[in-house]
C-alpha cells in the first residue's frame, strides 16, 4: 500500500503552567453550543479540569471515546509525590463518572478539535489558556495509505451484521426485480 | 428567556427550614444590574433600620453579578450583602474564586437566607435538588477542613463550598466566609452567617448560562483577552511593581516587599521602619516565599494568577492573596515572612479577616504595654512576638477572657475597656479598621474616598486614576497618550496639571470640583463591576484595565439583551450609589462619620478639608449632610425611598 502524509493534530499539555481557571471548559463549552457561543456550561465541555487545589492537582484532560463499561481494576500513579488515579488521565467518556456527557441526555462527546472552526485557527481552549498550559501543535506523519470502504459498504455492513448475509441478498435480489 | 442571568432566587427560610425558588422580574436587573445593585434593593425593601445584625429578619444574601458564569473574562464575583455586626451598616463583601459562577450553572442568581436555624446545618443545591443538612458533626472545624469533608461525604469533588469556621460560629466581628481560593473577609459577613448558624453552603450546577447575540458577546472577551495581553506585556512605568499590572496586588509573585514593609506602619499602624528591607531581609523572605508557595493560581476563567497555594511542612496546604502575607508579620511585628505563612494558615481555617484581625492584636498588646489591659488579661500568654499573637488569635475566636472584647473590633473594644482606650483607637473610619498606612501630605481624592466611601475601606474604591503624580511632563503625556480608558478628556488634562510641588499640587490640587470627579469615575467603575460580578482586578482597581466605561455596554446589551449605552450604565451606577447611601443613611449614617483617622496625613487642612465634603455632597445631589435629596431620588426612579426617608423624619421637604 502506498505512504501518505497524515496531519496529526496535538495539543501538548503543560500542567507545570496550568493555573486552574478552567477558562477552557467555558470556551470549550460555548464555541459547540448551537448556535455557537449563544451558552456555556462547563458540564458539556469537552476538555474537563482534574482539580484539586489542596493537593495542587491541576489536569486538564481532553474527551475521547466512549465506553460501556468501566475498568475492572484501576491503578494509582504517584508522579512528583502527587498520587492520581488511573481516571484522573483516562479520556473515556465512562460509566464511572460525569465527565464527558451531555448533562441532561447523558449522551457521549468527545474533542473535535474545533473542527468547525476556520483553517489554520488553533482549538478554542489553546486560543483561551493565555497562560500556555495548552498549546497546539500540528506535526506531519507518514501513515500506511488505508483503503476506506465507502458510504454504501459501511451501511451495507451493518445491515448484514444485523439481518445476515443471507436475508440481504434476497433483499438486493428482489429490490432488482421491481 | 433571561440572559445572562437565570432570572431565579432561592429563598431560603432557616427558621422554617423551607426552601423556595423564586422568580424575579427582569425589571429590576434593568433599573440595577445585578450583584450589589439587586442586593442593596433586597436590602432597603426587607431590611428597616429597627433590625439589627444578629436578628433573624437580617437577610445574609450571596448574589451573583449579571455577567457572572458568562464567558466574560473574570466575571466571578460572589456578593455577599447583610447588615454588617460591626459597623451597623450595610456590608458588602465581596470574593472570587468558583461559587457564583457554579450557583449559576446550578440555575440561580442569588441565595437570599433569612430567620435562624436552630441547629448548625449545611446547604446543599445540586441543580433543582436543595437540602438543609445537620453539620453538628463540622462542629469547630476549620473553614477549609470543612469543605473538604463536605465534598468527601456528598462525594462531589467538583462541588463548590463556602463555608465559616470557628469564628464565624461564635459570631466574631471580623469572621470571613472562606471559599478555598478566595474568601469573603471585611465587615463581619462571616458573623451574620454563624448567627444564622450556616456552616456551609454547597453548590453544584451543570445547566447553561444563555446569552442574547453570541457573536457580539464573544468578540468583545476576545478583545478583553488580548487587551489583558497586551498589558501584561506593557506594565505602566514610573509607578511602584505591584501598580504597574493588572490584577489585585501581586502579592503571591513578588518578593520585593521593601515599599510595603517600609512605607505601611508596623505594630498598631504605629512604627515607620524605614531602615527594615536589606539584603538578608531580601535573601530571607525570597527563599521563604519561594518553598512556600506551590502554584501560583486564578480565579474562574480569569488569566490573571492572583493567588497561591501555600503549602509548609507541618501545616495543612491553604490558598492566599493579595496581601495577607504581610498584615499578620508587620502587626506582630516580626521579622520573618515565615511567620505571616503560618499563622495565616491558622487565620484561614479559622476564618477571619487578615487585615482587621492582626491590627486587634497590635491594638490589644499596646493597650497591655500601656497599662491599660493587665497580666491578668493575659494570663498564660508567651512572651515573643509569634506567640503572643497565636495566642490571642485563639481566644479572639472563641470569644475567651479579653479575646471576647476584642472579638468586636478596635472600636468596639476601645469603648468596653475605656480608661483611656479609645486613644488607641486611632485606625478606624466608621467602626471599621483601615489599612495600616500614615503618610505626610493630604491627597484630596483620597481624603474623599477614605471619608466618603460606603464599603469603608479604601481598596474598594481606589483605581483607574493614579495615586500620585507623575515628576514629568514626558511621563505625564506618555500615560496619557493610550489612556482610553477615561469617560472623558478632561481626565487626562487633571493628570497633566497635577505637579508634586507648586500651585497644582496636594492638598489644593485637584481642587475639589475635580477630586469630585475624579471620585466619581472611580466609584462608578466600582459599583458597575461590584453589580456585574467582574472583577475589580480587570477593571476598577487597577491603571489601565480592560474593562471600562466604553466597552461595559456593548458587554451588558450582547450578553443580557438589555439595551445599554453609557449615559444609561452612569444612571444605573449613580442609583445605586444612592441606594446604598440611603440604606446607612437610614441607619444613621451622617456626615460627622464621614472622616479618615486623625493621623492618617501628618498634614491636615481642616477648612479645605470640609471644603472637600461640601464639594462632593453637591456633586453627588446630597444635603450637606450626606444625605440625598428627594429630587435626587426621584431622578433616578427611587420616589419610594425619597418617601421613606422623608416619612422617617431624615429629609425634610427634598
Amino acid at each position: 500500500m502506498a505512504k501518505v502524509k497524515k496531519i496529526i493534530k496535538t495539543i501538548k499539555i503543560d500542567v507545570d503552567k496550568c493555573n486552574g481557571c478552567r477558562a477552557c471548559e467555558v470556551v470549550c463549552s460555548a464555541f459547540h453550543a448551537n448556535p455557537k457561543y449563544s451558552s456555556n456550561n462547563p458540564a458539556r465541555s469537552r476538555i474537563r479540569m482534574v482539580r484539586d487545589p489542596l493537593r495542587d492537582v491541576y489536569l486538564p484532560v481532553y474527551a475521547g471515546e466512549y465506553t460501556k463499561a468501566e475498568c475492572a481494576g484501576r491503578d494509582k500513579y504517584v508522579l512528583d509525590g502527587k498520587e492520581y488515579t488511573e481516571c484522573d488521565f483516562c479520556r473515556a467518556s465512562c460509566p464511572s463518572r460525569d465527565f464527558f456527557k451531555e448533562p441532561d441526555s447523558g449522551l457521549p462527546i468527545k474533542c473535535d478539535m474545533c473542527e468547525d472552526n476556520e483553517p489554520g485557527e488553533k482549538p478554542l481552549c489553546v486560543q483561551w489558556c493565555l497562560n500556555n498550559a495548552l498549546t497546539y501543535e500540528e506535526r506531519e506523519e507518514e501513515v500506511e495509505e488505508e483503503e476506506k470502504p465507502g458510504d454504501v459498504e459501511t451501511g451495507l455492513e451493518s445491515m448484514i451484521n444485523k439481518y445476515g448475509l443471507e436475508k440481504i441478498k434476497d433483499t438486493i435480489e428482489r429490490l432488482g426485480h421491481k | 428567556m433571561r440572559y445572562a442571568e437565570t432570572g431565579f432566587n432561592l429563598e431560603i427560610d432557616l427558621s422554617r427550614g423551607s426552601i423556595e425558588r423564586e422568580a424575579t422580574d427582569q425589571k429590576t436587573t434593568e433599573l440595577y444590574l445585578g450583584g450589589l445593585g439587586t442586593n442593596a434593593r433586597l436590602l432597603w425593601d426587607r431590611v428597616p433600620p429597627e433590625v439589627q445584625p444578629f436578628d433573624p429578619e437580617n437577610l445574609l444574601i450571596f448574589g451573583t453579578g449579571l455577567l457572572t458564569g458568562t464567558p466574560a473574562p473574570g466575571a466571578n464575583r460572589t456578593i455577599i450583602s447583610t447588615i454588617s455586626p460591626q459597623t451597623g451598616l450595610m456590608a458588602y463583601s465581596m470574593m472570587g474564586g468558583f461559587f457564583a459562577p457554579e450557583l449559576k450553572y446550578a440555575g440561580y442568581d442569588k441565595i437570599i437566607f433569612r430567620g435562624k436555624s436552630p441547629s448548625l446545618v449545611y446547604i446543599w443545591i445540586n441543580n433543582d435538588k436543595m437540602e438543609i443538612r445537620d453539620a453538628s458533626h463540622l462542629r469547630g472545624k476549620g473553614a477549609i477542613e470543612t469543605a473538604e469533608l463536605i465534598k468527601k461525604e456528598l462525594k462531589e469533588p467538583n462541588a463548590q463550598v463556602a463555608s465559616i469556621g470557628l469564628a464565624g460560629e461564635n459570631r466574631v466581628f471580623t469572621a470571613s466566609i472562606e471559599q478555598g481560593r478566595s474568601s469573603s473577609s471585611r465587615l463581619g459577613v462571616g458573623a451574620v452567617m454563624g448567627d444564622k448558624r450556616i456552616k456551609a453552603v454547597v453548590v453544584r450546577g451543570t445547566k447553561d448560562i444563555n446569552l442574547a447575540r453570541p457573536a457580539e458577546f464573544f468578540g468583545l472577551c476576545n478583545d478583553v483577552l488580548k487587551y489583558i495581553q497586551f498589558r501584561n506585556q506593557n506594565p505602566v512605568p514610573g509607578v511602584m511593581t505591584i501598580l504597574q499590572g493588572l490584577g489585585s496586588p501581586q502579592e503571591m509573585l513578588h518578593v520585593d516587599e521593601k515599599w510595603h514593609t517600609e512605607n505601611f506602619s508596623w505594630g498598631n499602624a504605629r512604627t515607620r521602619r524605614k531602615e527594615f528591607w536589606n539584603k538578608e531581609i531580601e535573601d530571607r523572605w525570597k527563599s521563604v516565599q519561594e518553598q512556600a508557595r506551590t502554584r501560583l493560581v486564578s480565579c474562574y476563567n480569569c488569566p490573571m494568577k492572583c493567588g497561591a497555594i501555600i503549602s509548609l511542612p507541618g501545616i495543612s496546604t491553604y490558598m492566599m492573596k493579595c496581601f495577607s502575607k504581610l498584615t499578620y508579620t508587620m502587626a506582630a511585628m516580626v521579622d520573618d515572612l515565615d511567620f505571616g505563612f503560618r499563622i495565616a494558615q491558622r487565620a484561614t481555617e479559622y476564618g477571619v479577616d487578615g487585615f482587621s484581625t492582626p491590627q486587634i492584636m497590635a491594638f490589644a498588646f499596646e493597650l497591655k504595654e500601656a497599662g491599660i489591659l493587665t497580666d491578668k488579661d493575659f494570663e498564660g500568654c508567651p512572651t515573643d512576638n509569634e506567640g503572643k499573637f497565636y495566642w490571642l488569635l485563639d481566644k479572639i475566636v472563641r470569644r475567651e477572657g479579653i479575646g471576647d472584647i476584642l472579638a468586636d473590633g478596635v472600636y468596639a473594644a476601645a469603648r468596653k475597656i475605656g480608661k483611656g482606650a479609645e486613644a488607641f483607637d486611632h485606625n478606624t473610619i466608621k467602626k471599621h479598621e483601615q489599612l495600616p498606612l500614615k503618610l505626610g501630605m493630604l491627597n484630596p481624592v483620597y481624603f474623599l474616598m477614605y471619608a466618603t466611601g460606603e464599603k469603608v475601606n479604601i481598596t474598594q474604591i481606589e483605581g483607574q486614576f493614579p495615586q500620585a503624580p507623575f515628576p514629568t511632563m514626558e511621563e505625564r503625556e506618555a500615560f496619557v497618550k493610550d489612556w482610553i480608558q477615561v469617560p472623558h478628556e478632561k481626565f487626562k488634562k487633571y493628570l497633566l496639571d497635577w505637579e508634586v510641588r507648586g500651585d497644582h499640587s496636594n492638598p489644593t490640587y485637584p481642587t475639589a470640583e475635580i477630586s469630585a470627579d475624579i471620585v466619581d469615575w472611580q466609584e462608578k467603575m466600582h459599583y458597575i463591576d461590584d453589580a456585574l460580578g467582574v472583577c475589580a482586578g480587570l477593571s476598577s482597581f487597577p491603571l489601565k484595565p480592560p474593562y471600562h466605561i466604553h466597552n461595559y455596554p456593548s458587554f451588558i446589551s450582547s450578553g443580557a439583551g438589555i439595551d445599554m449605552d453609557e449615559t444609561k450604565l452612569t444612571q444605573i451606577y449613580n442609583r445605586n450609589r444612592n441606594l446604598i447611601r440611603a440604606i446607612n443613611v437610614r441607619r444613621g449614617l451622617r456626615r460627622a462619620d464621614e472622616k479618615p483617622p486623625e493621623d492618617h496625613w501628618r498634614k491636615r487642612f481642616p477648612e479645605l478639608e470640609q471644603n472637600l465634603l461640601d464639594n462632593y455632597y453637591r456633586f453627588k445631589g446630597w444635603t450637606n449632610d450626606g444625605i440625598p435629596t428627594k429630587k435626587t431620588l426621584q431622578d433616578l426612579d427611587m420616589g419610594t425611598v425619597a418617601e421613606d426617608l422623608e416619612q422617617r423624619g431624615i429629609t425634610k421637604n427634598g
